[in-house]
């Protein structure tokens, strides 16, 4: 089960008070047909289609430049797409791009942190912005991605790995149904990136979503993923 | 009758259903927009020069008035009114840079936009820890300047009061061209070609307040019309700023 089901809730109240009350709607399946994006003269996606089922992880890959990072900002809304469509829930995304954010996560290249403040901070306002904390479950989730010693420290002064590491537990903690990563494993050790897969195996396992974008193959944590080849 | 006293009764809890899902969503604003501030005063006050820079920046330029026109305070005193505002003006455009450049750096507006949340009220917080930080220090020194350039002591109050509520619209203003200008790089012409046209009222507004205030005029006129200005400003700068920032992201 989710463990803070408020942005869950939210969102499936306003998808069943809208004109496409369909059944099976809030299990929030992701539909992409045709996606088809120019980025000045290139033709950065070429016609993208897929579905995605609850529990279902897709892996994006392709070389460098083949359009995985548009492709998931595209997904995420941030880039609208010349032509093709993303719906949630048998809903185009457009219709209520507000209730949709509040449904995914997206973590870019880089973590979303800010150098001048802590670990810890960083996380409290974060995720603060979207959702009310529970107290205690932010030592939690920084002790499930070994942060509990360095949580205090100012986010300059730690590595790119431990950054990410931080970035981890804000997904973690976001508890969302739809999870957009690009790269997750970027500048971890071993650890981390058993870390990442046991992340996404769970968040699978309570009937989440997840599009990674990645060079190396996800963790074998993460079982049968579907995969998606980008080309050049 | 019945079934008709029912379906009233049904209207009216689905009204009240409505009503409290807006008090909601306005709750979840205002914590949103609460948070956003308080990150916002945080890192400003563990990144103290970017504070320090605009009032530094203020200080000199109404000091370098007394050196190029005259160290005599009955020459200074008729230019004062402008003197400040332009200085103040300047400053406040000098912290613009700050305000939304760090976050796009560092994706924390990327964040902002996909929160689920209002991006308006997400701006509206921004803009006014930005204020905060840079319009009212720029009040509270502005007596400092003002003295020296022989402004007497009881027009201060008033002068306080219209930098204060004039720089508020500069931040607002401010917000609009620095998300316009976000994708570029060394924007700072562009953004002070954008702000600084759109600053003219408020400069002869807040010009006039402070002549008023000097010559011991009652000034209520001139403030009003700024506070209106503000109030214009505050009710459609952050929606702006949203859909500018939305823009830029892309």
């Amino acid at each position: 089960m989710w463990r803070q089901p408020h942005e869950f809730g939210r969102l499936a109240r306003r998808i069943h008070s809208g004109p496409l009350d369909r059944e099976g709607m809030t299990h929030g399946n992701l539909q992409v047909e045709n996606l088809h994006l120019w980025r000045g003269d290139r033709h950065v996606l070429k016609g993208v289609s897929f579905s995605l089922a609850p529990g279902a992880c897709l892996e994006v890959t392709g070389p460098n430049g083949s359009g995985k990072t548009s492709l998931l900002r595209t997904l995420c809304g941030l880039i609208y797409p010349e032509e093709g469509r993303v719906s949630w829930g048998g809903q185009d995304v457009r219709a209520d791009l507000r209730a949709f954010h509040a449904a995914l996560a997206y973590l870019g290249h880089e973590p979303p942190l800010k150098a001048d403040l802590s670990a810890r901070e960083n996380l409290h306002f974060w995720i603060g912005v979207r959702r009310r904390l529970a107290p205690g479950e932010l030592d939690e989730a920084l002790a499930r991605v070994g942060a509990r010693t360095w949580c205090e420290r100012l986010v300059r002064t730690l590595s790119a790995g431990q950054k990410r590491r931080v970035a981890l537990a804000g997904l973690a903690l976001l508890a969302v149904p739809l999870w957009l990563l690009d790269e997750p494993t970027t500048n971890l050790d071993a650890e981390g990136r058993a870390l990442v897969g046991s992340l996404i195996a769970e968040q699978l396992a309570r009937g989440g979503s997840v599009v990674a974008a990645v060079h190396h193959e996800l963790p074998p944590e993460v079982r049968t993923p579907q995969r998606l080849e980008l080309a050049a | 009758m019945p079934a008709r006293v029912l379906a009233a009764d049904s209207a009216a809890g689905q009204g009240g259903a409505a009503d409290a899902s807006l008090a909601a969503d306005a709750g979840a604003a205002l914590r949103t927009a609460r948070l956003a501030l308080l990150r916002d005063l945080q890192l400003a006050f563990r990144q103290r020069s970017q504070l320090v820079q605009p009032l530094a920046f203020f200080a000199m330029v109404t000091l370098l008035f007394p050196l190029a026109i005259s160290p005599e305070l009955s020459r200074l005193r008729p230019v004062a009114p402008g003197v400040l505002w332009i200085a103040a003006l300047l400053a406040s455009l000098l912290a613009l840079e700050f305000l939304f450049r760090d976050d796009a750096h560092d994706g924390t507006l990327e964040q902002y936009a996909l929160s689920g949340q209002s991006l308006t009220w997400l701006m509206f917080a921004k803009t006014a820890a930005h204020w905060l930080l840079t319009g009212l220090p720029l009040a509270l020194m502005a007596p400092v300047a003002a003295l020296s350039l022989g402004v007497p002591a009881r027009a201060l109050p008033g002068i306080v009061a219209s930098v204060a509520v004039g720089s508020v619209t500069l931040s607002l203003i401010g917000s609009i061209g620095a998300a316009l200008t976000l994708g570029i790089k060394r924007s700072g012409t562009l953004l002070s070609l954008l702000t600084l046209p759109l600053s003219l009222p408020v400069l002869i507004f807040g010009a006039r307040a402070t002549e008023l205030a000097i010559n011991g005029a009652p000034l209520a006129a001139p403030l009003e019309l700024l506070a209106a200005l503000a109030v214009l400003g505050i009710t459609l700068a952050p929606l702006a700023a949203a859909a500018a920032v939305r823009i830029s992201l892309e």
